[in-house]
């Protein structure tokens, strides 16, 4: 392998049987066109966006559903089950979630991203209904990635578990406020991943901008899971090129191995050869 | 006719309805849909021979943008 290969080779995130190209995964929620949307992942560079399941509109449905702008063969689908607060709910829409995928031949019937919420004010999730409602789903034969909060020792019960991935969340679901707490992500990170390197964690929630994204991938995540961050931005088109180059700039960053911190300079050109007058060095 | 609750609506329905006859009479595109009879999830295949009887609710949900 020459030098640039080798500086350019990854491996791929697995997360069970799925193996996506990207290690960007994008929401579709909140965009206010389907056009902008389709734009939007197109130009993320993602290979598995989420969805929500949600009840049918009986009498003023326009005939335009997401799925018309969604290229199914392009594109693997991971439904969520947002807006659930107790596990019986959750497990009720995942199932829902998997009829549809599967009728509609997606690779995506398979999984689902779990969400057991706790609180409307803060959408942090239910960690005891959260880790009950993924050994029910498992035991239905899903594959589980479960959003979570930061708190390494719910991470470590829900890899336990037998979840596929763990998503610990940044920051507040669309709060925009980036990685707040960079330490118990590496806790979860050396919890998750000390017998087991490829274990999948993937940030979900709280990116506000790109160097969010870089910020996770550097901290050693597999991924990053995000939706209000391209879809409500001034430019959500611009965005989603900036996060799929964070993502790309991040994960370099974190195989190439950061320096370590310092609190003194460390001049970058040489003392010797030097033909100017020099302070005398300090202790 | 009967009367069966579809996403929280009353809905007045031929006595002899299945659950294929209703999403045909609501023109629904059960392509991109799923469907529960008393939070049963009823499989496709079942649509048509699942009957609907008098104060059935039935959730017809589909998939829409979602993070």
């Amino acid at each position: 392998m020459t030098a640039v290969d080798n500086a350019t080779s990854d491996s791929t995130v697995r997360l069970g049987t799925h193996q996506p190209k990207s290690r960007l995964i994008v929401g579709t929620g909140k965009y206010s066109t389907f056009e902008l949307m389709s734009e939007c992942l197109r130009l993320s560079g993602a290979d598995v966006v989420t969805v929500a399941v949600r009840r049918e509109r009986l009498v003023d449905a326009d005939g335009r559903n997401i799925l018309d702008f969604i290229d199914l063969d392009k594109f693997t689908i991971l439904p969520n089950t947002a807006g659930c607060f107790t596990a019986d709910d959750a497990i009720r829409v995942a199932r829902l979630g998997r009829e549809i995928l599967r009728g509609l031949e997606n690779p995506g019937s398979d999984w689902v991203k779990l969400e057991v919420l706790a609180d409307t004010r803060t959408l942090l999730p239910d960690p005891v209904a959260t880790i009950d409602a993924c050994r029910r789903l498992i035991d239905e034969g899903f594959q589980v990635l479960c959003y979570t909060s930061d708190d390494p020792i719910t991470a470590r019960r829900l890899k336990e578990t037998g979840a596929t991935s763990v998503m610990p969340a940044g920051s507040p679901i669309g709060s925009g406020q980036g990685i707040l707490n960079p330490g118990n992500l590496k806790i979860c990170l050396e919890y998750l991943k000390e017998d087991d390197p490829d274990y999948p964690v993937i940030i979900d929630a709280g990116v506000g901008t790109a160097s969010d994204v870089a910020v996770a991938m550097e901290l050693g995540c597999d991924g990053v899971l995000l939706n209000t961050g391209i879809a409500g931005a001034d430019d959500p088109a611009r965005m989603a090129v900036a996060m799929k180059n964070a993502c790309l700039a991040g994960r370099d960053a974190w195989l190439a191995g950061r320096i370590p911190r310092k609190l003194y300079a460390t001049a970058s050109s040489p003392d010797e050869g030097v033909i100017t007058w020099q302070p005398a060095p300090q202790a | 006719m009967i009367s069966v609750i579809v996403n929280g609506e009353i809905f007045r329905v031929p006595n002899d309805s299945t659950m294929s006859t209703l999403l045909e009479r609501l023109k629904i595109n059960s392509r991109y849909c799923a469907v529960e009879q008393n939070r049963e999830l009823i499989p496709r295949e079942q649509h048509a021979q699942t009957p609907l009887a008098e104060g059935d609710a039935v959730e017809i949900v589909t998939l829409v943008g979602g993070g």
